[in-house]
């Protein structure tokens, strides 16, 4: 393997994409748990809920900021590394990247000013609609994304101008392209349970040590009740993207599979060893049959496997399998957790069940395992191709020299390094000390609760 | 007037409401370590903290606007400014970070974040400078790619570029300043602004001159050259330099009247007049010396598309974006941050 612009710009890209993914696939679910419990308080007057938000807001002020920082990088990349990409796709994607700004990072980042600072500048009305507005807007940006990432999965609604470049001859179909509804779904959905799985581990962590039981006991309700019922929505949607995937993308499907052969009644591969020299998987455990059933394809219906395809154009079928196994794996403990969660609600026994808040502590990061590895399984799963079967991944790389990407990867390793463990360690020293059951209301245009704030109240 | 030049003039006001805004947060941050101390430099940031993300958005609207509408310029340009773009990149994770992971380090762990705001903040405007620089130099382009070396834009000129952006946005910073802090930071900052007032100047004179050398079409445009002066152009254009020296002086004499935030005010002219100068001498090239608008833009359906949403979009963040500055107009309060 030759450590060329492309591979390390490659490498790049997906260093600094994973980073960035983990910090919105929990933002986007926290500010919407945010705004519902904020509106329980204003509701119903409850003092836990005040102080759940309290405690989780910031958390997400420190989240948000690692969020956009790491966007900041994305929207650059494009040009510097994939500058090529730029020039060919600018006239069909650029715009979904143009409105995402317009829609959604604008709103997010003004109205976050208020929902931070702005706790005693703005009745409880509008700080309530700022929240409300921050979490509308971190969908309204998945939107946009999903919707121009999803058009580089099955690109549809434009053609090739004189000049080589793509142009869109229909908006409504690239932004509503095949597999765009299906994984908008599933990103939400999945932001939605990374939170919930943090909330939970958070939850059991604070009971088990003891804490008040009133707010983390709350907590871990709205977290199990987040589990029991959209772990299980999860996998139908992930299974509903499977089959839009099966029908625009067979050779992702077929790595993901494990099918190397094109027959009828392809096998479910439990579990397996993906051999691309043998163009088989060793030491595999599968289930005859299962694998067309699960795609809804008749028994007796020829499927493609990989020999389908030349080698050239098959993504790499290691990486790609054990993704969308490690994903699976993830989301099936969700449903397990949600099940046993909603058993020890329904006993009345959640806040003493140590067992099971130990399994949730355990389970905290599930949510970013899996949104990181279904990534990998849609990034890594579409090559060769950057655009799925229009433009190769290998054509689309800036004339930047190795050297030149070889440094900026360093440089952002080393400086990715430092941030993120630090961002991780003060996020998980809160996490550790819990939500106060008398989280006082911040005085200034401090952020609540941040220590600035904590030091005001001692003062 | 066609699509191109719409979008090119939207862009340009993007990158210029970027520039004076999050000019002076990145301002405050490369006046950092002048404080007093840590009390004061907890209201240099109370000064910028709801707003400054908001600010740093113009810039991702600048690059995703540049994509989005003149993907060919994004294309040509970038690489031409890798290291300096990958170096801004860096620097605003660590100043950006640094605003809430100040507030939770303890002792070391707050004197990194300290260093790194500051640190960030010079970087950034140190980066963006060359990247200005590299802009006005002009860039190889060749079939659409960029075709010159990593190192291509650093030069004397790019240099000068980065250390008068550095004065510029201290002297948004500082202005800011003035129209936020109190007591015993508000007389620092009225100090900062006399000094940095002077530097910008001398460092926009500098590159004044310098840009008149970058390409014989600059010099022509401002109806100079080496033996003789075209007063008939000149005479034209000799307002700018003259309103910007106007404008330093008076910053130099520490206006001390209301409203507060006229020292700002004034800065942003400046910047203004800085910005007609260069788009005087580099007009109309998108990318310098290379690319026009209407050689770089998007098809034209993508601008329409675009724009269709821009049009009630922008006055819109404007005004939520102005509305949340009016919330936030109060005078720092100076025991805000005490701890």
């Amino acid at each position: 393997m030759d450590f060329d612009a492309l591979l390390l710009s490659r490498l790049q890209f997906a260093f600094t994409i994973g980073f960035h993914i983990i910090f919105p696939s929990f933002t986007i679910g926290l500010a919407s748990f945010l705004a519902v419990l904020e509106g329980l308080w204003l509701f119903t007057k409850k003092p836990q809920f005040k102080n759940l938000y309290l405690f989780w807001v910031k958390i997400f002020a420190l989240s948000f900021g690692m969020g956009v920082v790491s966007g900041v990088v994305m929207s650059y990349q494009f040009g510097t590394n994939w500058s090529v990409f730029a020039t060919q796709v600018g006239s069909v994607i650029g715009p979904l990247l143009g409105y995402e700004v317009l829609t959604a990072f604008f709103l997010e980042a003004s109205f976050l000013g208020i929902m931070l600072f702005g706790w005693k500048r703005v009745g409880p009305g509008l700080h309530f609609a700022s929240t409300c507005i921050v979490a509308v807007g971190t969908l309204v940006s998945a939107f946009w994304i999903i919707a121009a990432n999803s058009w580089m999965q099955t690109p549809q609604g434009f053609t090739h101008a004189a000049d080589g470049t793509m142009v869109a001859t229909d908006f409504a179909q690239v932004i509503f392209n095949s597999s765009m509804p299906t994984r908008f779904v599933h990103m939400v959905i999945a932001a939605y349970l990374t939170t919930a799985m943090v909330v939970a581990g958070a939850s059991g962590f604070a009971l088990l040590a003891g804490r008040p039981k009133r707010e983390s006991g709350t907590s871990l309700r709205m977290a199990i009740l987040m589990m029991a019922i959209v772990a299980p929505i999860q996998i139908m949607a992930g299974h509903e993207s499977g089959l839009v995937a099966h029908e625009h993308q067979p050779a992702k499907v077929a790595a993901l599979e494990g099918w190397w052969t094109t027959r009828a009644a392809q096998p479910t591969v439990l579990i397996g060893v993906p051999n691309e020299q043998a163009q088989r998987n060793d030491l595999s455990v599968s289930v005859p049959g299962l694998g067309s059933a699960v795609n809804n394809i008749a028994p007796d219906v020829t499927v493609q496997g990989l020999d389908s395809f030349a080698p050239a154009d098959r993504p790499p079928v290691f990486i790609v399998f054990w993704a969308f196994r490690i994903m699976v794996a993830m989301g099936l403990a969700m449903v397990a957790l949600g099940l046993w969660g909603a058993v020890n609600w329904l006993l009345g026994r959640a806040d003493r069940a140590k067992w099971y808040q130990r399994a949730l502590v355990l389970a905290a990061p599930s949510g970013f395992i899996a949104v990181l590895a279904g990534w990998v399984l849609a990034e890594v799963g579409r090559q060769p191709y950057v655009v799925y079967g229009v433009l190769r991944t290998a054509d689309a790389v800036a004339p930047v020299a190795a050297s030149s990407v070889a440094t900026s990867l360093l440089a952002f390793i080393v400086a990715y390094a430092i941030v993120f463990s630090a961002g991780a360690l003060y996020i998980l020293r809160l996490i550790a000390k819990g939500p106060d059951s008398d989280e006082p209301e911040p005085k200034s245009n401090e952020p609540p609760g941040s220590p600035l704030g904590a030091a005001i109240r001692e003062a | 007037m066609d699509l191109p030049m719409i979008w090119a003039g939207l862009i340009a006001v993007a990158v210029f409401v970027y520039v004076v805004l999050d000019g002076f947060d990145l301002g405050i941050g490369i006046l950092f370590p002048f404080a007093k101390d840590s009390k004061e430099r907890d209201q240099m940031q109370a000064a910028i903290a709801p707003v400054w993300d908001g600010n740093e958005t113009w810039l991702v609207l600048g690059g995703g606007g540049l994509f989005a509408a003149f993907p060919k310029a994004y294309a040509a340009l970038m690489p031409a400014v890798y290291f300096p773009i990958i170096l801004m990149l860096i620097a605003l994770i660590f100043r950006g970070v640094a605003f809430e992971f100040r507030a939770h380090g303890r002792n070391r762990g707050k004197t990194f974040w300290t260093a790194a705001f500051a640190g960030g903040s010079l970087a950034a405007a140190i980066a963006q400078g060359f990247v200005l620089g590299a802009f006005v130099q002009g860039v190889r382009v060749e079939n659409g790619g960029f075709l010159g070396g990593a190192f291509d834009w650093l030069t004397p000129f790019s240099i000068l570029v980065a250390l008068s952006l550095v004065a510029g946005y201290a002297l948004l910073g500082g202005c800011w300043l003035v129209f936020k802090a109190q007591g015993a930071l508000y007389e620092r900052a009225r100090n900062w602004v006399k000094v940095v007032a002077v530097l910008t100047a001398l460092a926009m004179g500098a590159v004044s001159l310098g840009t008149l050398g970058v390409d014989p079409r600059v010099t022509a445009r401002w109806g100079l050259s080496m033996t003789h002066i075209e007063w008939g152009e000149f005479i034209k254009l000799a307002p700018l330099p003259l309103l910007a020296v106007l404008v330093c002086f008076s910053l130099w004499r520490r206006w001390k009247g209301q409203p507060l935030i006229l020292p700002y005010l004034l800065a942003v002219a400046l910047f203004a007049i800085g910005y007609a100068g260069l788009a005087v001498s580099l007009w109309p090239y998108i990318v310098p010396f290379a690319l026009t608008p209407a050689d770089a833009a998007a098809a034209d359906n993508a601008l329409a598309f675009l724009l269709w949403g821009a049009a009630p979009l922008l006055p819109l963040i404007l005004a939520y974006s102005a509305y949340v500055y009016w919330l936030f107009r109060a005078k720092v309060d100076p025991d805000a941050s005490y701890h």
